[in-house]
């Protein structure tokens, strides 16, 4: 513990982070009858405030000004493509956009709400079964989570309820009850609300993949088709497909939100104090390194404090997760080299591309009206729902229209067909022409993960706090660019059986590598991997280090691989399966959770 | 011959800097040479023509010049510590300039070269060779000192397609003419009955957060 360090008066529960995960944590520790402290690096944010209409309809602070996200001066990774180079710092927002605040990136979200998929919950074993040990390609670090659906289920409908989701089942306690994704496993309950209405290009995309032959669905959404009062009583009104939710709080109090949902019955919660502005450097350990004491961070005024408590549980976003545990020497760090430690192992992103698809000139596809989570996929080549045997190539990826409301600055950048200029009368004719008659797929697919893709602290740059930067070393791979490219090709039937005049099929080219100037998705995963195993785990199944017992780590940095679906559900349903054993096991009996 | 002398002949007018923008605007950042390259820059990259206004009509220059006052511009958003080292363009930005930093080096650098070349600034060019120039700073085949042209010419075009399509309260988008002429209504931001009407463009016309409307 640094010596000028000001020291407080202890508590039981420390929470890194107040998004999700730490919102969630927060509430289920108070709920145990803990005390909690909880520490935001950014300001204090409401919807009342951040979400007020009209100042909050603007998209050149929105979207382009990031006025709610990370603030990059202070704080940023470094990025290479592989070890052999030298990683440049991630100095300007574009590939991805992690959020800062109260609410985290929650605050401003989209909403698409998934539970994880039985098969990729258990990748590593249903490959072997059905393909055979050798399937699995040489470098690819593939691994089961640890935890099965059946062991989630109760969790993933929690989290939905909370959430307030909009969506149509297929199956409930084994029966078929609607038109939901005929993939998907038994749920024990319905979604909480019916599913979004579909907008204009969801529809002909949902009339056409069916005709092709998929099993096209409604996303399941966490922006409210109706008015709803979630569990802790809180009140959510219905979606108005506003166009300005990704990116923006949402000012009609239905897209789900840490903000909305948690917050305002935490804030009352006698137990519970929330500090913003507060960076936290470190978790602090004793003598023996296998206890955490509490964190040091740096508070509003820039003074050097220390919070002691019995339980640190960090819910920082997944990669701010991952560094805090190696600046803090919690875990082994992983040796890409020897293949060897844990923490930074099996980093993974999410493998998304978009194709575009051009209409008839007399039709107006009106993208500017949209819900964040709103919009129809097909799941026909995620996960393990098709047959790779004869593909040689492992992952999937889910096919869908997901309008989320696309307003002027960001069509003018987007621009006409490829090979229009990108200014000019030419590009003026060709942008507002796919302005208006366009609509866009995206194949969203996963990300395999790598021995030689990882995450570490950075040998030069620093933050304003003069600690190392993370460092990632990323790129896509072989594997993963077959996998999208025989996705996407699915996507031209489905065009033409929309009449399509024209389309842009956007795939991943081979040699073409990862490229941190644009916008992909903030669905960074790994790092700090949930499973069975401490050799290749930095957590157990629980949530919880194995080498310090009284620290917990929530967020997407468990999964060991990435996935087809945005993570946030699950990220949401490992904290309240995390919560459950902490509080049935941990609370009374503190040591590592066995089983 | 006819037509390309015609357009050559009208636009030489817009491209000496003698067409101010409609509204007169003394700008604040910008100095008489560097305003001068903006205005004809900004009409080469948003003409007028049939499918709308131009930037000049938009206020676009003046749009840019407001946000060089903002953090902004001073890189307040931007991770700037050193050291600045150049890598391979994937792994973006690595230059030491923010926002201000880049016009200034980008316009001095510009003029420079289309003096060299053609013995007089930017904004008296013809527009064909405005034009060429522009091409040629997009693919980075020119270079001002440290900075590579491409890195200007992006950091322009983002901004002038910010000013062109912004809410009017950042001083461009003058009239909505921009969302105008994407049918983009702006902060109407309430489709609860329009959502499920297909095909067919919604009837309001755009709103601003002020209340301004077109
Ligand atoms: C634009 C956008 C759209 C998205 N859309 C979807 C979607 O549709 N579906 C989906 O599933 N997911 C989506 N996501 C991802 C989703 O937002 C995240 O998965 C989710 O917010 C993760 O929650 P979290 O609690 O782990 O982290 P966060 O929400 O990021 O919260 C972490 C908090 O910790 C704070 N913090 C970090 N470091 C420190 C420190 N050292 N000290 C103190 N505090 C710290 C951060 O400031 C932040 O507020 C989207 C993300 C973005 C950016
Ligand atoms: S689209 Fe719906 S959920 Fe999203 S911000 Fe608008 S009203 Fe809220």
């Amino acid at each position: 513990m640094s010596d000028d360090a000001r020291r407080l008066k202890p508590v039981d529960v420390v929470v890194v982070g107040g998004g999700w995960a730490g919102s969630i944590m927060a509430k289920e520790m108070t709920e145990a009858g803990r005390t909690v402290v909880m520490l935001e690096r950014g300001p204090d944010r409401s919807t009342a405030g951040e979400g007020a209409y009209p100042a909050s309809i603007d998209e050149l602070e929105g979207n382009f000004r990031y006025k709610l996200f990370q603030d990059l001066s202070k704080s940023t990774v470094t990025i290479r493509n592989n070890a052999s180079q030298t990683a440049l710092p991630y100095r300007r927002m574009a590939a991805f956009l992690p959020g800062e605040g109260v609410g985290g990136a929650g605050l401003h979200w989209s909403g698409v709400h998934f539970r994880m998929p039985p098969d990729d919950l258990r990748l590593r074993s249903r490959v072997i079964e059905k393909y055979g040990a050798k399937f699995i390609p040489e470098g690819m670090n593939l691994q089961d989570y640890g935890v099965t659906y059946e062991e989630l289920e109760p969790f993933f409908d929690k989290a939905e309820k909370v959430f307030g989701t909009s969506g149509e089942a297929y199956k409930v306690n084994g029966q078929v009850v609607g038109q939901g994704n005929v993939f998907s496993p038994s749920r024990s309950d319905h979604f909480p609300l019916p599913p979004l209405k579909d907008v204009y290009t969801a529809h002909l995309f949902r009339k056409a993949a069916a005709e092709v032959g998929f099993h096209p669905y409604s996303l399941p959404a966490a922006n409210a088709s109706q008015q709803y009062t979630n569990p802790y009583g809180v009140q959510m009104g219905p979606c108005n497909f506003c166009g300005y939710c990704s990116g923006y709080a949402c000012y009609m109090y239905s897209k789900a939100s840490p903000n909305v949902n948690i917050l305002p019955v935490l804030r009352r919660h006698p137990l519970f104090e929330l500090r913003a502005n507060c960076h936290v450097l470190r978790v602090e350990r004793d003598s023996t390194g296998k206890r955490a004491t509490g964190v040091t961070y740096t508070d509003a005024e820039g003074k050097v404090v220390t919070q002691p408590a019995e339980m640190v549980i960090l819910t920082a976003f997944q990669f701010h997760n991952v560094r805090l545990m190696l600046l803090s020497g919690i875990g082994k760090p992983y040796d890409p080299v020897r293949n060897e430690g844990v923490v930074g192992r099996n980093f993974v992103y999410q493998n998304v591309t978009t194709s575009v698809v051009w209409l008839d000139p007399k039709v107006e596809t009106n993208q500017y009206i949209g819900a964040g989570g709103g919009g129809v996929a097909f799941d026909d080549f995620n996960s393990e729902n098709f047959d790779h045997g004869p593909l040689g190539f492992v992952g999937g990826s889910p096919v869908w229209v997901n309008q989320a409301g696309v307003k002027a600055i960001a069509g003018a950048h987007s621009g006409g067909p490829p090979g229009t200029p990108r200014w000019g009368s030419a590009w003026k004719a060709g942008m507002i022409d796919t302005y208006r008659h366009s609509l866009r797929i995206d194949a969203h697919g996963a990300n395999m993960a790598y021995r030689d893709v990882y995450l570490d602290l950075d040998p030069t740059w620093k933050d304003a706090y003069g600690q190392p930067l993370l460092r990632m070393t990323f790129d896509w791979k072989d594997n993963d660019i077959r996998m999208n490219r025989y996705v996407v090709d699915k996507i031209g039937n489905v065009a033409k059986a929309m009449g399509a005049r024209n389309v842009h099929l956007g795939m991943r080219e081979f040699g073409k590598p990862f490229d941190t100037r644009q916008y992909q998705t903030t669905h960074l995963g790994g790092g700090a991997v949930m499973g069975t195993d401490p050799q290749t785990s930095a957590l157990n199944r629980y949530m919880q280090s194995w080498d310090v017992h009284n620290v917990f780590v929530i967020g997407a940095n468990a999964f060991p691989q990435g996935t087809g679906y945005n993570p946030t559900g699950m990220v949401a349903a490992l904290a309240y399966w995390a919560a459950y054993h902490i509080r049935t096991t941990y609370l009374a009996h503190p040591g590592p959770l066995a089983g | 011959m006819q037509g390309l002398a015609g357009v050559a002949a009208c636009s030489t007018v817009s491209g000496t800097g003698a067409a101010a923008p409609p509204r007169p605007y003394t700008p604040v950042f910008f100095n008489a040479a560097e305003w001068n390259f903006l205005l004809a820059a900004c009409d080469r990259l948003i003409p007028a023509d049939a499918n709308g206004p131009g930037a000049l009509a938009l206020n676009v220059p003046r749009f840019i010049d407001q946000q060089m006052t903002m953090p902004y511009a001073q890189g307040a958003q931007w991770y700037m510590a050193a050291p600045f080292v150049q890598g391979p363009d994937n792994l973006g930005y690595q230059l030491p300039y923010p926002p201000r930093d880049l016009y200034r080096h980008g316009i001095a650098g510009m003029n420079a070269h289309a003096a060299t070349r053609h013995a007089r600034p930017f904004a008296a060019l013809a527009p064909d060779v405005q034009d060429d120039l522009l091409r040629a700073a997009e693919g980075g085949k020119l270079v001002f000192g440290d900075v590579p042209s491409a890195a200007f010419f992006d950091q322009l075009l983002a901004n002038v397609m910010e000013g062109a399509f912004s809410d009017p309260i950042h001083g461009g988008n003058t009239g909505l003419g921009g969302w105008a002429m994407l049918g983009f209504p702006g902060a109407r931001a309430d489709f609860m009955d329009w959502v499920d009407r297909y095909g067919v463009h919604y009837p309001l016309g755009s709103v601003s957060i002020t209340g301004e409307t077109a």
